[in-house]
C-alpha cells in the first residue's frame, strides 16, 4: 500500500511517501493511523491526535472510519486551505 | 467548456476574462485570491495533492455547469511560492445572464475552499506557520448544499 502525507503531516513523519504492508487487523483509516504511529517517533508525532487529521483513499476524501477495502493509495493531511 | 489548471506561473487576468468572453457569454463573473500582507505575512507557499487536486476541482466544475446554465467555467490555482500580492486563485464563469454567472462563481470558490487538496503555509521572513482551516469555510460550503 502507497502512503502519502500532506504540509504539516508530512513534515512531522520525515517523508511524503512510503509504501507499507499493514497487517491483517488493520481493517479502516483509523486503524492505520494507529498501526503507522508505532513506525517511528516523527510518525507518532504527526498522528497523535486523529482528530486533526483527515484522509484520502486512491485519491477520494474519506472519513477516518472508511474501511480500507483493497485500496492501493492512502494520503493523510490536515484539513485543507486552499482557495 | 471547463478549463482547469494548477500552476505555478502567475494568472494572466485579462488573458482569462477575455477567453470566458469569447464563449458567447452575456456575463462573465469572476473571483480572485490575493497574497494578503496582514499580520507580518511576507510569501504564501500552496502544497497540493498531485491528481487528486485535478480531479477534484473538474468536478467541482461539472457540478456547477450541472447546476447552472453555463458557457465555460475556468479554474486557476497556483502551487508554490508565491509574494504578497499575487493571485493565488482565479474562477471564472460564464452564462447568458448575471445571476447563473454569480452564483456559479461563488459556488465554486466556496467548494474549492473545502473540496480541493491544497494546503497553504504562511512565510514572514524566514520562519513558516501552516494555515488552520476556518470553521467559516465549511460553514460556506454547507451553504450549497442542496
Amino acid at each position: 500500500m502507497d502512503l502519502l502525507y500532506f504540509a504539516w503531516v508530512r513534515e512531522a513523519v520525515g517523508v511524503g511517501h512510503e509504501t507499507v504492508d499493514p497487517p491483517e487487523a488493520v481493517r479502516d483509516v483509523a486503524d492505520l493511523v494507529r498501526w503507522l504511529a508505532t513506525r517511528s517517533p516523527g510518525h507518532a508525532a504527526a498522528l497523535a491526535d486523529p482528530a486533526r487529521l483527515r484522509a484520502a483513499i486512491d485519491q477520494r476524501f474519506v472519513p477516518l472510519d472508511a474501511p480500507l477495502g483493497d485500496a492501493r493509495e492512502v494520503a493523510l493531511f490536515p484539513p485543507v486551505t486552499g482557495g | 467548456m471547463i478549463r482547469v489548471s494548477i500552476d505555478p506561473a502567475p494568472i494572466e487576468l485579462a488573458l482569462e476574462l477575455a477567453a470566458l468572453e469569447a464563449r458567447g457569454a452575456g456575463g462573465v463573473a469572476s473571483f480572485t485570491g490575493v497574497v494578503r500582507g496582514d499580520g507580518g505575512v511576507t510569501a504564501l507557499e500552496l502544497e497540493h495533492y498531485p491528481g487528486m487536486t485535478e480531479d477534484a476541482l473538474c468536478t467541482l466544475a461539472e457540478a456547477a455547469m450541472a447546476r447552472w446554465s453555463l458557457f465555460g467555467v475556468t479554474i486557476l490555482h497556483r502551487v508554490g511560492r508565491m509574494g504578497v500580492g499575487e493571485r493565488i486563485v482565479f474562477i471564472g464563469t460564464a452564462a447568458a445572464h448575471r445571476r447563473e454567472a454569480l452564483d456559479a462563481c461563488a459556488y465554486l470558490i466556496d467548494r474549492l475552499k473545502t473540496d480541493a487538496p491544497f494546503w497553504k503555509r504562511e512565510w514572514r521572513g524566514d520562519s513558516a506557520t501552516w494555515v488552520e482551516p476556518r470553521s467559516s469555510d465549511a460553514e460556506a460550503a454547507e451553504r450549497w448544499q442542496a
